[in-house]
């Protein structure tokens, strides 16, 4: 028994020296993480770098959302810290300035494609029709009744508009962490309010009105799509924000709705008849390129035609491709070494 | 109620009878009270049995279907007017064999840019040649990994060039859904993710005999999958938490151990080591999440150990045993009677040796039980782990344990989060029936080895 002890003492002193050996040798996986709408693209795009590319690792990809991945970017430069974010928005200049704080420069923007946001409710209920002010009507807390601000009286849909069904209002929505949130807030909520006839306000009010929910039907999803659903079938009354490819792959369970009077799909995305779509991103870090083999490659592999293309793998999955001119112009930009600034996204 | 029961003597006979009468009375109050209680007992361990039933039945009745898929024979024809690659490179005497393994490289990616979408294509189709049926919805009904498992074959015996041979092929998650009715098949096209051709050709397939469900063995030698999701396995997941649990075995039964040894054997009693006993059992009671911040912030942000790695989940792992088999430990080491250290004292061993001779041996069942239990609470922990990143998405299957990984549990909770629901809803009670196979293996495990220990003591 003492000899065990004797082995066991000298294993865990080996490993605790391995600690040291560990961090000094370089990685040669790339991390990547972030947005949970990019993290099914980007995992695809990453096995089958694998295979394309046996010299390579697979990268390693984790969630977090945009916010998380982002944050972990601007971490430093460095092993430890990830080379890739996906991002479902594009980068703030608050978070490039944390970035460049934290000796992160030279930030590259991969814009690879669009997705499209659905409202979907339960498969058994009815047809939703809706217009950005009717989402707008639903769950701010104060809206306007005859010129004034009023707290929201509306309980069920068709008290917003006659057309809508009578269900009662709740609305599960992506948490703040989640860059879903952004478009939601931006391509309806702020739609919406301009068309909802409120009374003349300040800036700072506005901007009260359309970030203040009403908590009693608003339900903020912190967690992945697959919470939402489950809030779905668990509340039949609810509508969910999904992205359209987790919508496309849930279609026997999921009703979609139109908004302005266009179903989401494909190709009304891709045409830009879809109000609520947005470009989704990933952001390289500069410093990294040639301590960590492969992100060239992996880039060049990710807008590839096969990939991101039309008719792509990434197409099949529920990624809207950008037109061939588009991609072509963030492969340039991203071979020239083109970092991203504050002043590009102000 | 105390009754004091004396039996009826001779100066007592005139109040007996009514003694008695009363203890009778008593005497059925307390049988009822006590089948009252036992008939509790009884209905406290079946509501826990039921429990556990219902979980158990709904995990096995969601899980087990997972655990065979349906895959599709067909004749494969390595067309050469399709797999134009030239011969693979042969090494001759004066390349180096850095050069060599450069030209091979080469010569597979070339191979890997064949279009094996194309053969896939074809071959579906010869096996239904009078099926009218579109390249898209011809190729949905196998999984999108069967191109590199023929890309694979050819790379490894280039003369299939040009012939035919049988190939069981994986069907794609979407044909398995299908097939298996997890999607109403009732349902319009609109809310089918198959085409209607496809979904016309798969039951063909199966009607011929072409397509057959089999165990999925893939389950336990690949690695997780999103490109081809039907492909996915939980075999890069197992290595990982195995290298986590030989991280904790290694670093937490010799520390946990010799803790416990010092603490009771040797420590003097003061203020102190009373401080430091506190301290451990508070430490037992620590939530798990706490562990993971704390190795966040220690192995990752300051001693740089890379993300993902199962080295530095094991050792968050470790910390959180650490008290379990400290505590366990001490407590084997106190039951063991003082007459044994006495003895082994008084007949002139040191303390060292009366330890290490005598009371140790006999705490082995206790010390074992503990480490198992132990292993096996960390084998099942998943919330340190989500903050050590290893909850990423792993393609390969990690070869030392400073590479990127999943584990067990954590690969439970991604496919929780997969958004195609219909398949992955079976994967994820499929994974929990392994994970759940592995915890009772273990315990199993305890228990012979502590009964053995036992006996030979």
């Amino acid at each position: 028994m003492i000899k065990f002890f004797l082995a066991a003492t000298v294993a865990s002193v080996a490993v605790a020296a391995s600690l040291g050996a560990a961090s000094a040798q370089s990685r040669d996986t790339m991390q990547i993480a972030g947005s949970s709408t990019v993290l099914p693209f980007s995992s695809i795009v990453a096995e089958e770098f694998g295979q394309a590319f046996p010299e390579f690792k697979t990268p390693v990809v984790g969630s977090g959302g945009t916010g998380g991945g982002l944050r972990q970017f601007c971490a430093g430069v460095g092993d430890n810290t990830i080379d890739i974010a996906n991002a479902s928005r594009r980068m703030k200049a608050a978070e490039i300035e944390s970035c460049n704080a934290a000796g992160v420069n030279d930030i590259r923007e991969i814009q690879i494609g669009y997705d499209g946001i659905v409202f979907a409710s339960n498969a058994s209920k009815g047809e939703f029709a809706l217009e950005p002010v009717h989402v707008f009507k639903a769950i701010a807390a104060q809206v306007a009744v005859d010129g004034k601000l009023v707290d929201n009286p509306y309980k069920s849909w068709n008290e917003i508009d006659a057309s809508l069904p009578n269900q009662p209002i709740s609305l599960a929505i992506p948490a703040s962490n989640h860059g879903t949130r952004e478009v939601f807030q931006e391509k309806v909520i702020a739609d919406g309010a301009k068309a909802a006839g409120l009374p003349e306000l300040s800036k700072e009010e506005l901007e009260k009105v359309t970030t203040t929910f009403r908590q009693d039907v608003v339900i903020e999803i912190a967690g992945d799509y697959t919470e939402t659903l489950s809030r779905l079938q668990s509340n039949a009354d609810t509508i969910g924000v999904f992205g359209l490819s987790f919508y496309d792959q849930n279609r026997d369970t999921l009703k979609v709705a139109t908004v302005s009077g266009v179903t989401p799909s494909l190709e009304t995305v891709a045409a830009g008849e879809y109000p609520v779509s947005r470009p989704l991103y990933f952001y390289v870090k500069g410093e990294h390129i040639g301590t960590v083999p492969g992100i060239n490659e992996f880039v060049e592999f990710y807008l590839s035609e096969q990939m991101a293309g039309l008719g792509g793998t990434l197409e099949a999955a529920g990624l809207i491709p950008a037109p061939a001119e588009e991609t072509a112009a963030v492969l340039a930009a991203f071979q020239e070494g083109k970092a991203l600034t504050v002043d590009a996204v102000k | 109620m105390a009754h004091s029961f004396t039996p009826p003597s001779e100066q007592a006979l005139d109040g007996s009878a009514e003694r008695l009468k009363r203890i009778r009375a008593g005497l059925g109050k307390r049988h009822a009270r006590e089948r009252r209680f036992r008939a509790l007992g009884i209905a406290a361990i079946a509501a826990a049995l039921g429990f556990v039933a219902i979980l158990f039945s709904m995990i096995l009745y969601q899980g087990l279907p997972a655990f065979t898929q349906a895959n599709l024979e067909v004749d494969v024809h390595f067309d050469p007017a399709i797999v134009k690659v030239a011969a693979r490179p042969v090494r001759d005497a004066q390349q180096s064999s850095a050069e060599y393994q450069r030209a091979l490289l080469d010569w597979e990616r070339k191979v890997t840019m064949v279009n094996w979408n194309r053969v896939l294509e074809q071959s579906i189709k010869a096996a239904a040649p009078d099926f009218e049926i579109d390249t898209k919805s011809a190729l949905s009904i196998v999984e999108t990994s069967e191109r590199f498992r023929l890309r694979d074959m050819f790379v490894a015996d280039p003369g299939l060039l040009g012939q035919t041979v049988k190939v069981k092929m994986l069907a794609s998650a979407n044909a398995d859904n299908w097939l298996k009715g997890n999607i109403d098949r009732s349902l319009p096209d609109t809310q089918q993710q198959l085409s209607p051709s496809a979904r016309m050709l798969s039951d063909r397939f199966m009607e011929d005999g072409q397509m057959r469900f089999a165990f999925a063995w893939h389950i336990f030698t690949n690695s997780d999958s999103r490109s081809a999701p039907a492909s996915a396995g939980l075999a890069g997941a197992f290595i990982g938490s195995l290298y986590m649990m030989l991280v904790v075995i290694v670093l937490a039964v010799p520390i946990g151990v010799m803790s416990a040894v010092y603490l009771e054997e040797f420590a003097p009693k003061n203020k102190f080591t009373d401080f430091i006993e506190v301290n451990i059992n508070n430490l037992a009671a620590v939530p798990s999440i706490v562990f993971g911040l704390l190795g966040a912030a220690v192995f990752i942000n300051y001693f740089r150990l890379p993300l993902s790695a199962p080295l530095v989940g094991g050792l968050v792992l470790t910390l959180m045993t650490l008290p379990t088999i400290i505590i366990a430990t001490r407590s084997a080491l106190r039951a063991v009677p003082p007459s044994l250290r006495q003895a082994a004292l008084g007949i002139g061993a040191s303390k060292t040796q009366t330890v290490f001779h005598h009371v140790l041996p006999v705490t082995y069942p206790g010390i074992l039980t503990a480490t198992i239990i132990g292993v096996a609470q960390a084998l099942g922990e998943t919330a340190p782990l989500l903050l050590i990143g290893m909850n990423a998405f792993v393609a390969q299957i990690p070869g030392s344990p400073l590479e990127p990984s999943s584990a067990l549990p954590v690969q439970i909770y991604l496919w929780q989060g997969n958004e195609n629901r219909n398949f992955f809803e079976a994967r994820t009670s499929a994974a929990i029936i392994v994970l759940l196979g592995l915890m009772l293996m273990l315990n199993a495990i305890a228990i012979f080895l502590r009964a053995r220990l036992e006996r030979r003591k």
